[in-house]
């Protein structure tokens, strides 16, 4: 039984799986009901089959291996090798497909009749395959061909919306930055097979002692700038805004919850497994860039009134939190500290497995919400939670995991962070500890400008009165989609509570990679399902603040409730505002809630303010007829960084263009010119 | 003899704290050369909000409604998980530094979003306001607790009151610097002067105060209750984590009685203080808050840098 | 200049001696502690109170302002100002209602929970006062909301309307005592 999922067998039945619900939708697209059918069936069946498949693989702890004949060429083989950590990737990915496949049944029923659903199908699925391919490949030629599968089928996915005009936009700038990532990552390849003769990992891994330090050093600026070009770091996060809102909300949730990890997986796998043994400067890198990361992406989520570009904001800062994670796991690792790199790489995973689930939740309550009203643009949201209980219930849900309140999955995920991050100011001495700082610095005031973002986000959308009369008329979301948002909410509370379960697992993954064979654990986990860190330092219960909490709960209501003052009558009344009539306009709109911290911040955020004013008499400028304000936040990345980058390069391309004079004579002479450089060369 | 015990550190703050919000308010009174109410006035205000009606805004959902029961048992159960009167109660279960400066986010989180459920323009942009001061104070608190967590070599609060008295004694400096910064997240999250005024009926002026315009009867009462917790919690923390001197150490009736009663005296001093700051300045322009927080949060950056 | 010496000297004093600030005092002290234990009986100690300027003149408003000063210094007594309705016991109402307050009124009775008194301060409030007749006011509370108390005075001095006060909390314990009378009977 176990041998019929953990081979190549069993994986070569799950691609197959995906490549069938690709081709029948494709085939069926002239039926929409019977695309969707076959798509979602296929997709959920290849999802839980990735699932076991995955989680016997951890379980048993036996790396997959192996290669399919038929390469095109010698550097070419297609080897398939996934150890634990890939295996956990494949879980995640599993899992959110699952549940965004679930809540596509229902999702997509909106598309019938605009869009062709076999479409979307056969990109859905080559997505996912590309996926699941890009985290077990074992060599480099094979690795970008799925990647670029991969990167392709999404951007399919991204502009599948194509009557509006917004969307086609933003795929180009994602199909744009998303080759840009690739190339960098080319190039990285193209060196280290200059070293190491071959694009094997294994061998990559056999020969790391081999190749020279700055050529790992070269290898490491161009790794990070390809695969941080996926992941969404600052400053080549610029697609990310623009295309996870476009895409439809499943595709949006995967991507933003899985996709963007694939990036973080190969930094991983670069870093810490193929070319140990590496510099500090790494780790202490990225730190530096995952605490930028995260501030400034919660600092613009703060400032956006579209609901899903605030949510793609915040898978920013999350990538910089697990950045945080993966930074002090290099440098721990680097200074043969191997038990507390384990810690940070412990933390690095257990954030991208909440992440994946908090960030798919909150996508895919936003897209009820978006489906019901039509609209982005929360400024027109409000007392949706009288419409939308249950979207407004499991959107409180992720709120709650996403900025790290106990007893959901974000806080121990950034309880471990926080561990691996204290240990660095504990244990070191020099420019290190500062560095580790602004690390926790960082990641203090994310955690609080997070909560504070989605206060905005889940108070302007759901409470108080309606800010439009469109959203009026919304109701609660059909079976399929209220289903997917329930397992993802039960899922974040589980993965709370049994946070110490999980990360006793997660250390088995991280003891599979290269560095850490054998390393005793940094925590452990005593009978109480809490985490305990060696020597005492710190000890946190997941399960034992949960029965606290509830039983506190509890408690009060019954005594409040019952005991004190039985016959107490409520009465429903009016808000009270001071006796005068209350408008919609009378709630505080996402705008002016963040504002205050825009202000503060001004500093990073460049806020500006323009008025226009429309008199009745353009003489005599007293009455006006109308008045318009525009807030808006200056895109410092488009004005100092890619604009500038095309001036130069649409420049340079001008002036090399003289070559082309369409002259015959000159081509001659150009012909003439290199014979006699070769010659020179091997005379 | 020990279920007693436990069951003084679980009552302990909820029936203690609103004490010391009179007691606050009758220093200040004798220093306006007036009489004051009584210190166990909060007492009769809260007894009395628990026997009034209520009337609930019809804009208001479920959240409204349950809000004040989430924070006002978010603070019981924070204030039963943090040394008070003895440092040998220890657990590892929920005394962590990191676990009870989220657990006091949840109820800054549950209080401004009731705060925007009745959608007035007073509670909107109250939560306005406390979000911003309480996402930029969440970098100083973390970071005073972690100062004093990296002096005492653990993140565990009981452990930290143990070992606090030998370990400071070679770390004063970094301990003064991060109290500091601690007592100036204290008056941002209690929501006291120069952050915010707690008596105002300026609703302009407000930002703790306008949250709970809207809420009459019981729910009013536990939310006053639950303010008066968190500045217990916030005392409590202040004088156990930094000047440990008295507490218990020992399970004796003795060295319990005596922890009580210092505890008391530390936390009469932080109110003295409070008094005496709220008597003699005048709140700070919003915008002038962030300034202090992030002062704050260098404060205790400076001391661990300082610690040897 | 002799002129304004002599002045000074024919000017009737007018300037409270410190016998008679001491017996103020003490009167203020006893109507106080008779409050303070009426208070005690109804309403469990605290009485919370909410003013409510129906476009009035702002000379009650002084005097109810009066009130929490150092000298007559309320807060003592258990009473307490609060800033909105809903967290209020007692409404105490000044100004002869303008047209645009009417509404506002009614609404701030509305937000005002059970148990709740209403009182008029002054003698706009209670018929309009020296603004009766007047086509933007409508002479007094009553014609806007049920009113169950007045203080007359234009404006009552401080000490009037702590009197008044214990009058008020007076009736209410008689009208108490005879509801449970009939309760029981």
């Amino acid at each position: 039984m176990i041998e019929l999922f953990a081979s190549s067998f069993g994986f070569g039945i799950l691609l197959t799986l995906f490549v069938v619900g690709a081709i029948g939708s494709l085939l069926l697209r002239k039926s929409d009901s019977w695309a969707n059918f076959w798509s979602s069936f296929f997709a959920i069946a290849g999802s839980i089959w990735g699932l076991v498949l995955g989680t016997l693989l951890i379980v048993i702890g036996r790396d997959l291996s192996f290669t399919t004949g038929m390469a095109a060429w010698p550097l070419l083989s297609l080897t398939v090798h996934i150890d634990r950590l890939a295996a956990f990737f494949i879980v995640v990915i599993s899992l959110i497909t699952l549940i965004c496949s679930v809540y596509g049944i229902g999702y997509i029923k909106h598309f019938y009749n605009q869009y062709s659903l076999g479409s979307l199908g056969l990109f859905y699925h080559l997505f996912i395959a590309g996926m699941i391919l890009v985290v077990s490949a074992a060599n480099g030629i094979f690795f970008l061909i799925v990647w670029e599968i991969m990167s392709i089928a999404s951007y399919f996915l991204v502009v599948y919306d194509r009557h509006d005009e917004n969307n086609v936009k933003a795929g180009f700038l994602y199909l744009v930055m998303t080759h840009v990532g690739t190339a960098f990552i080319i190039f990285s390849f193209l060196l280290l097979y200059q070293h190491t003769g071959s694009f094997d990992f294994a061998n990559w891994q056999a020969s790391s002692l081999l190749i020279p330090m700055s050529i790992k050093n070269v290898v490491f600026v161009l790794a990070m700038i390809g695969f941080g070009t996926k992941a969404g770091l600052i400053p080549f996060h610029v697609w990310l805004p623009s295309a996870h809102p476009a895409a439809p909300s499943h595709v949006s949730a995967l991507m933003s919850g899985v996709m963007i990890k694939t990036g973080i997986y190969m930094m991983i796998r670069i870093f810490l497994d193929l070319l140990q043994p590496i510099p500090t400067w790494w780790g202490l890198a990225v730190l530096i860039i995952g605490s930028i990361s995260a501030l400034l992406g919660v600092l613009y989520a703060l400032t956006e009134h579209d609901i899903k570009r605030l949510l793609a904001y915040h898978s920013i800062e999350n990538i910089g939190i697990i950045l945080l994670g993966l930074g002090s796991a290099l440098t721990f690792a680097s200074l043969n500290m191997p038990t507390l790199a384990l810690l940070g790489l412990v933390a690095a995973l257990f954030h991208t497995l909440n992440h994946a689930t908090f960030k798919s939740l909150l996508f895919l309550s936003a897209g009820a919400v978006i489906n019901q009203t039509h609209s982005r643009n929360m400024e027109e949201y409000g007392g949706l939670i009288k419409y939308m209980p249950l979207t407004a219930f499991c959107f409180l849900i992720g709120s709650m995991a996403i900025s790290a309140l106990p007893p959901f999955n974000g806080f121990f995920s950034e309880w471990l962070t926080f561990q691996a991050l204290f240990s660095g100011i504990a244990g070191f001495n020099f420019y290190a500890k500062w560095i580790f700082m602004f690390a926790a610095g960082s990641l203090a005031f994310t955690g609080g400008l997070a909560l504070a973002c989605f206060v905005k986000a889940f108070g302007v959308t759901f409470l108080a009165r309606p800010r439009s009369t469109e959203v009026t008329h919304a109701k609660e979301v059909s079976f399929s989609l209220r289903l997917g948002m329930i397992l993802l909410a039960v899922l974040s509370l589980l993965f709370g509570i049994f946070s110490g379960y999980l990360t006793f697992w997660l250390e088995k993954i991280g003891t599979n990679i290269g560095a850490f064979y054998q390393i005793k654990s940094i925590v452990s986990v005593p009978s109480n399902q809490g985490i305990i860190s060696v020597g005492n330092w710190s000890s946190v219960s997941a399960p034992a603040f949960f029965a606290l909490l509830i039983s506190a709960l509890i408690l009060v209501w019954f005594i409040v409730r019952f005991i004190i003052n039985k016959n107490q009558k409520v009465t429903t009344g009016a808000t009270w505002d001071c006796g005068t009539d209350l408008t919609p306009r009378m709630e505080i709109t996402a705008t002016g809630f963040a504002r205050s911290i825009t202000l503060i911040f001004q500093g990073i955020l460049k806020p500006s303010i323009q008025h226009e004013v429309e008199y009745h008499d353009s003489m005599s400028r007293f009455l006006p007829k109308s008045r318009t304000i525009v807030l808006s936040i200056q895109d410092v990345y488009q004005t100092y960084l890619y604009r500038p980058l095309q001036t130069g390069i649409t420049a340079l391309s001008l002036r090399v263009k003289g070559i082309q004079s369409g002259n015959v004579n000159a081509y001659i002479s150009y012909i003439l010119i290199t014979l006699m450089i070769l010659l020179f060369f091997v005379l | 003899m020990m279920i007693f015990i436990w069951l003084a550190q679980l009552i302990c703050t909820p029936i203690a704290s609103l004490l010391f919000v009179g007691v606050i308010k009758k220093i200040k009174a004798r220093l306006q050369n007036r009489q004051g109410a009584s210190i166990w006035q909060p007492y009769r205000d809260i007894w009395k909000l628990l026997h009034k009606d209520e009337v609930i805004s019809r804009d208001a959902s479920w959240i409204f409604r349950f809000a004040p029961i989430i924070i006002f048992a978010v603070t019981v159960v924070v204030g039963a998980s943090i040394p008070l009167f003895s440092s040998w109660l220890s657990n590892n279960l929920t005394s962590d530094i990191l676990i009870i400066v989220y657990a006091l986010a949840i109820s800054t989180f549950f209080l401004a979003l009731a705060g925007m459920d009745a959608g007035s323009a007073f509670g909107g942009f109250g939560s306005s306001r406390e979000m911003t001061v309480s996402a930029l104070a969440e970098g100083g608190f973390i970071f005073s607790l972690l100062t004093i967590a990296l002096v005492s070599g653990t993140t565990n609060l009981f452990v930290i009151a143990n070992v606090g008295i030998a370990a400071q004694s070679q770390s004063f400096l970094p301990t003064i610097l991060a109290f500091g910064g601690f007592f100036i997240v204290l008056l941002a999250e209690t929501a006291r002067f120069p952050f915010d005024n707690p008596s105002t009926h300026l609703e302009l002026t407000m930002i703790h105060e306008a949250m709970i315009l809207e809420h009459s009867g019981k729910k009013l009462a536990l939310l006053e209750w639950a303010a008066a917790n968190k500045l217990f919690i916030f005392a409590a923390l202040g004088a156990n984590l930094f000047f440990p001197w008295g507490i218990a150490a020992s399970a004796s009736l003795a060295a319990i009685g005596i922890g009580l009663i210092v505890l008391f005296a530390k936390i009469l001093v932080f109110c003295f203080i409070i008094a005496v700051i709220e008597s003699s300045m005048a709140k700070f322009r919003f915008f002038r808050l962030p300034d202090l927080l992030v002062i704050s949060f260098i404060l205790n950056v400076v001391a661990i840098s300082l610690i040897s | 200049m002799i002129k304004l010496f002599l002045k000074i000297l024919k000017t009737p004093k007018n300037i409270v001696s410190k016998k008679q600030l001491n017996r103020e005092r003490a009167e203020i002290s006893v109507v106080g502690k008779n409050i303070q234990a009426k208070v005690k009986r109804l309403f469990h100690g605290s009485l919370a109170i909410r003013q409510v300027d129906a476009g009035s003149d702002n000379a009650c408003e002084q005097e109810l302002v009066a009130l929490s000063n150092a000298f007559y210094d309320v807060e003592r007594f258990g009473i307490n100002f609060v800033a909105s309705p809903k967290h209020a016991d007692m409404l105490l109402i000044t100004g002869p209602v303008t047209r645009n307050m009417a509404e506002a009124v009614r609404r701030a009775m509305a937000a005002t929970p059970d148990p709740k008194i209403v009182v008029a301060v002054g003698d706009d409030a209670i018929n309009g006062g020296i603004y009766k007749g007047s086509y933007a006011v409508v002479d007094g509370v009553a014609a806007v909301i049920p009113v169950n108390y007045q203080i007359p005075g234009d404006p009552p001095t401080p000490k009037m309307i702590l009197c008044h006060l214990l009058n008020i909390l007076e009736a209410e314990d008689k009208k108490n005592i005879s509801h449970k009378n009939h309760k029981t009977v």
